[in-house]
């Protein structure tokens, strides 16, 4: 992780009518660094996320993705990005390599490049012969692994994850982690969102959402203690409890 | 004897195993984990134990009864909930509590009572008009289980009731599970969720449909055979591989950290040398106790 | 018997929550009945034909008129060139050309045998065949009248009646036969998909958990389309007496029982396809084949079973709504009792049997 700020985010907020879904949020995050985006359903990540992927426009505040203006470059910012959803994305008839070969044409790569790309990627996630399969009848951590290489095709700077080790195997988890390792000290910032406090102990720092707004940020371990609990479960509850109650007496 | 025991459970899909003679015990009251990845085998035996599926060779006993035997009698006192929503999205959640609650003969005014409970824990009252399918994943959830509560069973089977629910829902929920056990059902719950284990009496960890442990979650954990080491510092890769090509250790980094891992006849003092010389001072090494998902990884690379 | 009830009540909500199975329930058979009776109509009428008169004589006229008065031939719009007849059949400015030659008259006086040419376009077969039909008919008629009174001319003459259908309206023909194809329709075609439903939505995992029994769900999610069925049977009947005057000769108490035979097998149809099927498209596509199209094609409904294939009407053997069709129109239009319709009767009750017994057998109360 290094000192340079790849995504900065000044007082950001989306609204929409009279629903505030993003407010006021303000964040650095480091080139390589890996950050845990965490949060209840409906605190407003996936929307914070849309933003940052040049998906949505916010109300007011403004920020930088990868050096480009989040209010007047969006398109620059789509091609720095790459997302892994959570529900598998690829054609399941289609196999790996297929797959591979279509999304590197909808990213504009010349045919050199794919084929080198996809090499290289085939050899770094171990795709083997799971690379020439219908990506359908995959098991579960090698679809996972497909598709990660299809959102590294076109090097983007920054990764978005949603969920992506969700009920997989732990020895699976930790081989999947120790790539993104390696790709977050290549200089790849990633963003992952999870529900799994597991995984967040992963991450070099996470934020948490609550009602549009970020209300801790942190490395895991010293979130934990400053805290006073037990766990990173247990700090995570506590604080959106807190929150709710006085959001209540408000 | 115990309340519910799974012996030897084996179901094949063609080729494919699912449960290799899978067996646990669960004593009567008790909250019991099943834990393990996805194609562990959590459901094929759950769904066996509800006589959904049939078990190539093995059997389950209920209260001493033979399930498959008796099971027209037994399944009034069984509820479940299976994995993905399957309540009827375009009836109401009113309505699919009538409609569950008439099936075991909850009707009137045992139904209203224990409707009003149900919603009293929930919190779906307001709701009670909207469609099932219009309700949010944690919602959804909540409905699944008061349908599989309404006739007050004895033993509750739940696969996966928290897969993808954020953690505060996935908090409520156990709260729930726990005010359950103390009236005295039964519950068999399964997780791909590590932490979750630890509110249970008993967990078995699955992997491959077999069996890799059973115990109480601070004794499986604690199973771990060796010591973990806790550094604050950003390890590059480089350095993890370095340290793993260290004989006896093995490293990994977590988040901003090292976590190392040593035999547990060995201490650190024994790797004191090589350590230093690639700049990590055992002094700043902290114990940090293994986890769930440690053991775990231990036991799948033994079971080869 | 409690379970049975609540198991009806959430089907009737799944029925008329569903739009597809409304449209299926309530617009398809009164789209249907107003179409074969109105739209599709077999008979041929207002048949363009152009009349080239060369003899101009008083008894040309008289032809001439009888020809547009029938009601079957009108003239054409445009007076049709007569050099090019080729380019005026092509052109669809005629159907058909009559030629009356000069001397008709004449020659008729004289009682010499005379000829009228008539060209008719026969791309559509049909239509040749009954202006042919309807021409000699009318020439024939020209001749009889023409006798002196009390003269009978020599020859075999056909004296002909029509019973049931005097008219040969292709409404009476069709609508009673309409009856069984919505019936199988809608009670193989909707039961078809909600058992296929059950198992793709997974709900049928959870219901199969609960204490109740599969006769109790298979009754229970029977009953409400039993219900549907004789309503959608009742609408049918009474638009087809009263919109389209198809006469009602017969038992309706017979009609009832036969209906409800039938509507058994429809629906015992409908549960073996969704046993055997894992998702709702696949249900429906199967239950089309399996119902829908032989019951269109095979039951007598448009096209003679006599005349087909005879693979074809070996397997007309074994779709319901043979049997119904001529159940139906005996009852109808004929008035028929037991004693005429009893072989219908036996082969649909035996259909019946045959096709609950497999549905119950295919029931399963495992998933996968």
């Amino acid at each position: 992780m290094t000192e340079r700020v790849v995504v900065d985010l000044d007082r950001l907020t989306r609204r929409f009518g009279s629903f505030t879904a993003v407010d006021n949020i303000s964040l650095d995050v480091y080139e390589g660094e890996i950050f845990g985006f965490l949060g209840a359903n409906g605190a407003g990540k996936t929307t914070v996320i849309r933003m940052l992927c040049g998906l949505l426009l916010p109300t007011s505040g403004g920020g930088h993705v990868a050096g480009f203006d989040v209010l007047k470059q969006s398109e620059e910012i789509k091609k720095s990005i790459g997302y892994m959803s959570q529900k598998f994305s690829l054609y399941v008839d289609l196999t790996g390599r297929q797959n591979l070969e279509f999304y590197g044409a909808a990213y504009n790569l010349d045919r050199r490049t794919l084929a080198d790309r996809m090499a290289v990627l085939t050899e770094r996630l171990s795709l083997g012969e799971f690379i020439d399969r219908p990506a359908g009848s995959l098991p579960v951590g090698w679809r996972q692994r497909l598709s990660l290489a299809a959102a590294l095709l076109h090097q983007p700077r920054i990764l978005f994850l949603d969920e992506p080790t969700g009920g997989v195997d732990p020895v699976f988890r930790r081989t999947f982690w120790g790539l993104l390792y390696q790709l977050a000290e290549e200089g790849v910032t990633i963003f992952v969102t999870t529900h799994y406090m597991d995984e967040a102990e992963y991450c070099n720092r996470i934020s948490i959402m609550h009602a549009g707004r970020i209300i801790e940020v942190g490395r895991p371990f010293d979130l934990v203690h400053s805290h006073g609990a037990r766990n990173l479960e247990d700090m995570f509850i506590n604080l959106i409890r807190a929150q709710e109650t006085a959001g209540a007496t408000n | 004897m115990s309340y519910l025991i799974l012996d030897g459970l084996s179901k094949s899909y063609g080729r494919v195993p699912a449960l290799r003679e899978f067996s646990l015990s669960v004593e009567r009251g008790d909250i019991f984990a099943l834990v393990g990845p996805d194609g562990a085998g959590k459901t094929t035996a759950l769904r066996i134990v509800c006589r959904l599926i049939d078990a190539d060779s093995g059997g389950v006993w209920l209260d001493g009864h033979n399930l498959s035997e008796r099971f027209d009698q037994l399944k009034s006192v069984l509820g479940y909930m299976p994995q993905t929503f399957s309540l009827y999205q375009d009836l109401s959640v009113e309505e699919n509590l009538i409609f569950f609650g008439g099936l075991y003969g909850v009707t009137g005014e045992a139904y209203r009572t224990k409707r009003d409970y149900l919603y009293g824990f929930s919190n779906l009252g307001p709701f009670a008009k909207r469609r099932a399918g219009a309700l949010s994943g944690g919602m959804k959830q909540k409905l699944a289980l008061s349908c599989a509560l309404m006739h007050d069973p004895e033993l509750l089977i739940l696969d996966e009731p928290t897969t993808g629910v954020d953690p505060l829902s996935r908090r409520q929920f156990w709260e729930v599970l726990l005010h359950l056990r103390s009236q005295g059902t039964t519950i068999v719950v399964s997780t791909p969720y590590m932490d979750e284990v630890a509110r249970a009496d008993h967990a078995a960890f699955m992997f491959g449909g077999r069996r890799l442990s059973i115990g109480a979650p601070a004794d499986l954990a604690g199973q771990f055979e060796g010591h973990v080491f806790f550094l604050d510092r950003e390890p590059s890769s480089q350095l993890v591989a370095q340290l793993n090509a260290i004989d006896g250790l093995s490293a990994r980094r977590f988040g901003s950290a090292l976590h190392l891992y040593i035999a547990k006849d060995q201490t650190p003092a024994r790797f004191a040398g090589p350590l230093a010389s690639l700049g990590v001072d055992i002094s700043l090494l902290h114990t940090t106790p293994p986890s769930l998902e440690d053991r775990f990884i231990q036991l799948m690379e033994a079971d080869g | 018997m409690q379970r049975i009830r609540f198991i009806a009540r959430k089907e009737l909500y799944h029925i008329l929550r569903d739009p597809r199975s409304l449209l299926i329930v309530f617009a398809m058979p009164v789209l249907m009945t107003f179409l074969y009776g109105y739209a599709i109509n077999m008979d041929i009428e207002h048949i363009t034909l152009a009349i080239i008169d060369q003899d101009k004589t008083a008894d040309s006229r008289d032809l001439t008129g009888r020809f547009y008065n029938s009601g079957y031939f009108d003239r054409p719009a445009v007076e049709p060139n007569l050099t090019d007849l080729a380019q005026v059949f092509r052109s669809g400015r005629a159907a058909a050309v009559l030629v009356i030659q000069p001397g008709l008259g004449a020659a008729l006086m004289r009682r010499e045998h005379v000829d009228l040419g008539l060209v008719v376009d026969g791309a559509d077969a049909s239509l040749g065949a009954a202006v042919q039909a309807y021409t000699t008919a009318l020439v024939n008629q020209f001749q009889i009248d023409r006798l002196p009174m009390g003269t009978h001319p020599p020859g075999v003459f056909i004296s002909r009646q029509v019973l049931y259908n005097p008219d040969l309206k292709s409404s009476h023909f069709f609508i009673p036969g309409l009856l069984g194809v919505i019936l199988m329709t809608i009670s193989a075609l909707l039961t078809s998909i909600t058992i296929a439903r059950e198992k793709e939505t997974g709900t049928l995992e959870q219901l199969l958990t609960t204490p109740v029994t599969p006769r109790e769900i298979l009754i229970g999610k029977l009953l409400p389309y039993v219900v549907i069925a004789f309503l959608d049977g009742a609408l049918i009947v009474t638009f087809a007496t009263l919109l389209f005057d198809v006469p009602f000769v017969g038992s309706h108490l017979m009609l009832l029982v036969f209906g409800f035979i039938y509507v058994a097998t429809a629906l015992s149809l409908g549960i073996l396809i969704s046993s055997v099927t894992k998702t709702q498209q696949v249900a429906m596509m199967l239950a089309q084949i399996a119902t829908l199209l032989p019951a269109v094609m095979l039951s007598g409904f448009i096209f003679a079973i006599r005349n087909m294939p005879v693979p074809l009407q070996a397997i007309s053997h074994i779709v319901p709504a043979r049997y119904f069709v001529r159940i139906i129109r005996g009852i109808m239009l004929k008035g028929a009792g037991i004693e005429v319709l009893a072989v219908q009767a036996a082969a649909l009750v035996g259909l019946m049997i045959l096709f609950m017994f497999l549905a119950a057998r295919k029931f399963s109360t495992r998933i996968g």
